[in-house]
């Protein structure tokens, strides 16, 4: 797959459409980096003239300011800004929500001022707008699919009803979770745990919510974090269910469906 | 005369002390950083109005919320009933509303009657949850001693409350029988029937003796309850209100910015304003983030104030859930309990509470030698994932999330302490700016 850079769509003198905004784990973790592959193939398929900042993108610096290091945060961030305003950038995507909320809801008090939308919403703008077409191949013919929000996609942003919508485009089953949306339960990674040991206690935050997963009964897990994707992958794999149980970001799920 | 005298006497002294105490929460609420308002006024007034108000939030779980409207409603319409004897008890009337109102005041006090019997029946149901049915987060560590106590006092009161009423009204009702002149007739949903039932056939001194002890019961446990608030998680019914309209209107998902920081890096970066001061390099270190109430902002104070511990914030916790030390309701608990330790102390003005000893006691020389990490452990704080499912739960609109953070700003940014495991993600960021030092180029996964 051939992706271009905004430095080469500068040196063209022109402007892609959207930036993806990658984020870290999309770019260097090996599982998020197949979420990334299926997106950029459905902005592909849309015919969306996307551009990557490649190595000019920085971590938004998200897991340092809520680990407490701002100082960090800053230094990635205004970093990120400057990059970003230099190429002028204005509309936005990622698949990443916690990149999302840094960039959407933290960057304009520090002077950046972008249109960021979630992958997720881009997703369900282009199924609705007829851009991408499900096959309706029945790829998912009896499948019972459960999705887990997200917390900075849900309760931080509150979109709870995009995510779902594109799910419902599929043709399996949806089959909610019984914490889901605004009561939601965090699949344990955020505010920096990914990085560390979790504190003593009686149970792994993951476990707890693959545990509730796994009751309903589900062909499919989806999610829409590279987070919440290792989190609930290991999960699935610690209970030994990875055989049965998949568990798919919402863009990978679409392009399965699209074949 | 004398009972004029002596109600009156009683109502300024439970008044004034109320009014003093009171004082000392808002004193200590003002402790706290100015925070800057953002956001509309409109959309604080809307929040007061669907959440403290209209209890919107309650109704996430519907049972207690059901049961928490009968005792909010009937407390708000008692009032009225209030507002009846204060004029009774200063001028030595005797229900000086009825013939004022006529009709209508068989109307009022029935409504404050049935709204009265629903309380009492909540009341019931809430002692039985709280005491006989093992219901998790009323049990948890935090609860223990003084707050459990504190909980099952104000159930109790409200019990005796509302005795008070019936008894009043009961006997009142089989008095206007007896003794029409001085007891005007009136009709009463349900003390009309109860009153006879219960108090039928007794001497007529006794229930004049019974009628007072109703009367006198209720608005001294009026007054009971109002200096007793200021010490109690109770006082949320009126914190609920400021509360709801100082909550921070933007994204849960946004921390709030530092700019004495962001303004530092700018300047390293030399993306500062040119024309600004250069920075004194002899100047103290700020501190940053929070380890004491003082460093906190006052909405969190105010929050901590509007905390009634119900601990709908912990249940929902996955720190809490899965057996951490983390308990949303803990932090906000110890940061009103650490607030009103210093703002016992700074009043005290007890020379060894000052930082100089020379100078008077004040907010800016204030060390008692504590902070807030004599409540709250580090381990409670790295438990934290951000979730917000605790910010999202509280039926009040607290905000423990912010006083994590603040806690956690704190660790790392002033006394560059916290988790070990993070080193390596800081350095990352710091040295790659990525959040795993890996070699591979970010368009990697592109050329598969």
């Amino acid at each position: 797959m051939t992706v271009k850079t905004m430095a080469e769509f500068a040196a063209e003198n022109k402007e892609p459409e959207i930036l993806f905004w990658v984020g870290c784990a999309g770019s260097f973790d090996d599982r998020a980096q197949k979420i990334t592959r299926a997106f950029a193939e459905i902005l592909t398929a849309a015919n969306i003239e996307f551009a990557v900042l490649g190595n000019e993108e920085a971590c938004t610096g998200d897991p340092a300011r809520r680990a407490g290091n701002e100082f960090l945060f800053q230094m990635v961030a205004l970093q990120n800004i400057e990059t970003l305003n230099m190429y002028k950038v204005k509309k936005m995507v990622t698949a990443c929500p916690h990149c999302f909320n840094t960039i959407k809801n933290e960057y304009p008090a520090l002077g950046g001022h972008y249109d960021i939308v979630h992958h997720t919403q881009l997703l369900q703008e282009l199924i609705n707008e007829g851009r991408i077409k499900m096959t309706g191949g029945g790829a998912f013919k009896g499948k019972r699919i459960t999705y887990h929000d997200s917390c900075y996609l849900g309760r931080a942003n509150g979109v709870y009803e995009a995510p779902r919508d594109v799910l419902k485009s599929l043709d399996g089953q949806l089959v909610e979770l019984k914490r889901s949306k605004t009561n939601g339960l965090c699949c344990g990674a955020g505010g920096a745990q990914m990085w560390k040991e979790d504190e003593p206690g009686e149970k792994r935050i993951n476990m707890e919510r693959i545990d509730e997963a796994l009751g309903v009964q589900p062909d499919i897990i989806a999610v829409n974090c590279p987070f919440c994707m290792t989190m609930m992958s290991d999960g699935v794999t610690a209970k030994e269910k990875q055989e049965s149980v998949m568990v798919y970001d919402l863009s990978e799920l679409i392009v399965q469906g699209m074949k | 005369m004398l009972q004029s005298i002596v109600f009156s006497l009683v109502s300024i002294l439970a008044l004034g002390y109320a009014f003093f105490q009171f004082r000392k929460v808002y004193q200590n609420i003002m402790l706290g950083e100015a925070e800057e308002l953002a956001g509309p006024a409109a959309d604080r007034w809307r929040n007061m109005t669907l959440v403290a108000l209209g209890q919107k939030k309650m109704f996430k779980r519907l049972i207690p919320a059901v049961l928490h409207f009968a005792l909010y409603v009937a407390f708000v319409f008692t009032q009225i009933e209030l507002i009846e004897i204060f004029i009774d008890g200063v001028f030595g009337v005797h229900r000086w509303f009825v013939d004022k109102l006529g009709p209508l005041y068989n109307v009022i006090i029935s409504t404050i009657e049935v709204l009265s019997v629903l309380a009492f029946v909540a009341t019931l149901i809430f002692l039985i949850r709280r005491n006989a049915l093992r219901i998790p987060r009323f049990r948890k560590p935090e609860m223990k001693g003084w707050p459990e106590l504190d909980a099952n006092l104000i159930l109790i009161f409200e019990i005796i409350l509302l005795i008070c009423i019936f008894t009043m009204n009961g006997t009142d009702a089989v008095l206007q029988t007896m003794d029409p002149e001085h007891y005007p007739a009136t009709n009463f949903a349900v003390t009309s029937w109860l009153g006879p039932a219960i108090f039928g056939g007794m001497e007529e001194g006794t229930l004049k003796i019974l009628e007072r002890i109703g009367w006198w019961g209720h608005i001294l446990m009026v007054f009971l309850f109002l200096n007793y608030l200021p010490k109690s998680k109770h006082l949320h019914i009126l914190l609920a209100f400021p509360n709801t309209y100082f909550a921070r209107l933007k994204p849960k998902g946004e921390m709030l910015n530092m700019p004495e920081v962001m303004n530092e890096v700018k300047s390293m970066m030399g993306l500062g304003d040119p024309d600004a001061p250069e920075p004194d390099m002899n100047a103290e270190l700020p501190e940053f983030g929070a380890n004491d109430i003082l460093g906190m902002s006052r909405i969190d104070l105010l929050g901590a104030y509007s905390c009634t511990e119900c601990g709908r914030c912990t249940s929902v916790c996955p720190a809490n859930i899965t057996g951490k030390k983390l308990s949303p309701r803990k932090i906000v608990m110890d940061v009103r309990d650490r607030t009103e330790e210093v703002g016992e102390k700074i009043r005290s003005g007890n020379a060894e509470f000052a930082k100089d000893d020379s100078q008077p006691l004040s907010v800016d020389n204030f060390d008692d030698g504590k902070t807030l990490w004599d409540y709250i452990s580090r381990e409670e704080i790295h438990a934290c994932t951000t979730c917000n499912a605790c910010v999202e739960a509280c039926p009040v609109l607290i905000n423990p999330l912010e006083m994590i953070t603040k806690l956690r700003r704190h660790e790392i940014l002033t006394e560059a302490a916290g988790p070990q495991d993070w080193l390596p993600l800081f350095n990352s960021i710091e040295n790659q700016q990525r959040a795993w030092s890996v070699g591979t180029d970010r368009t990697a996964w592109a050329q598969e």
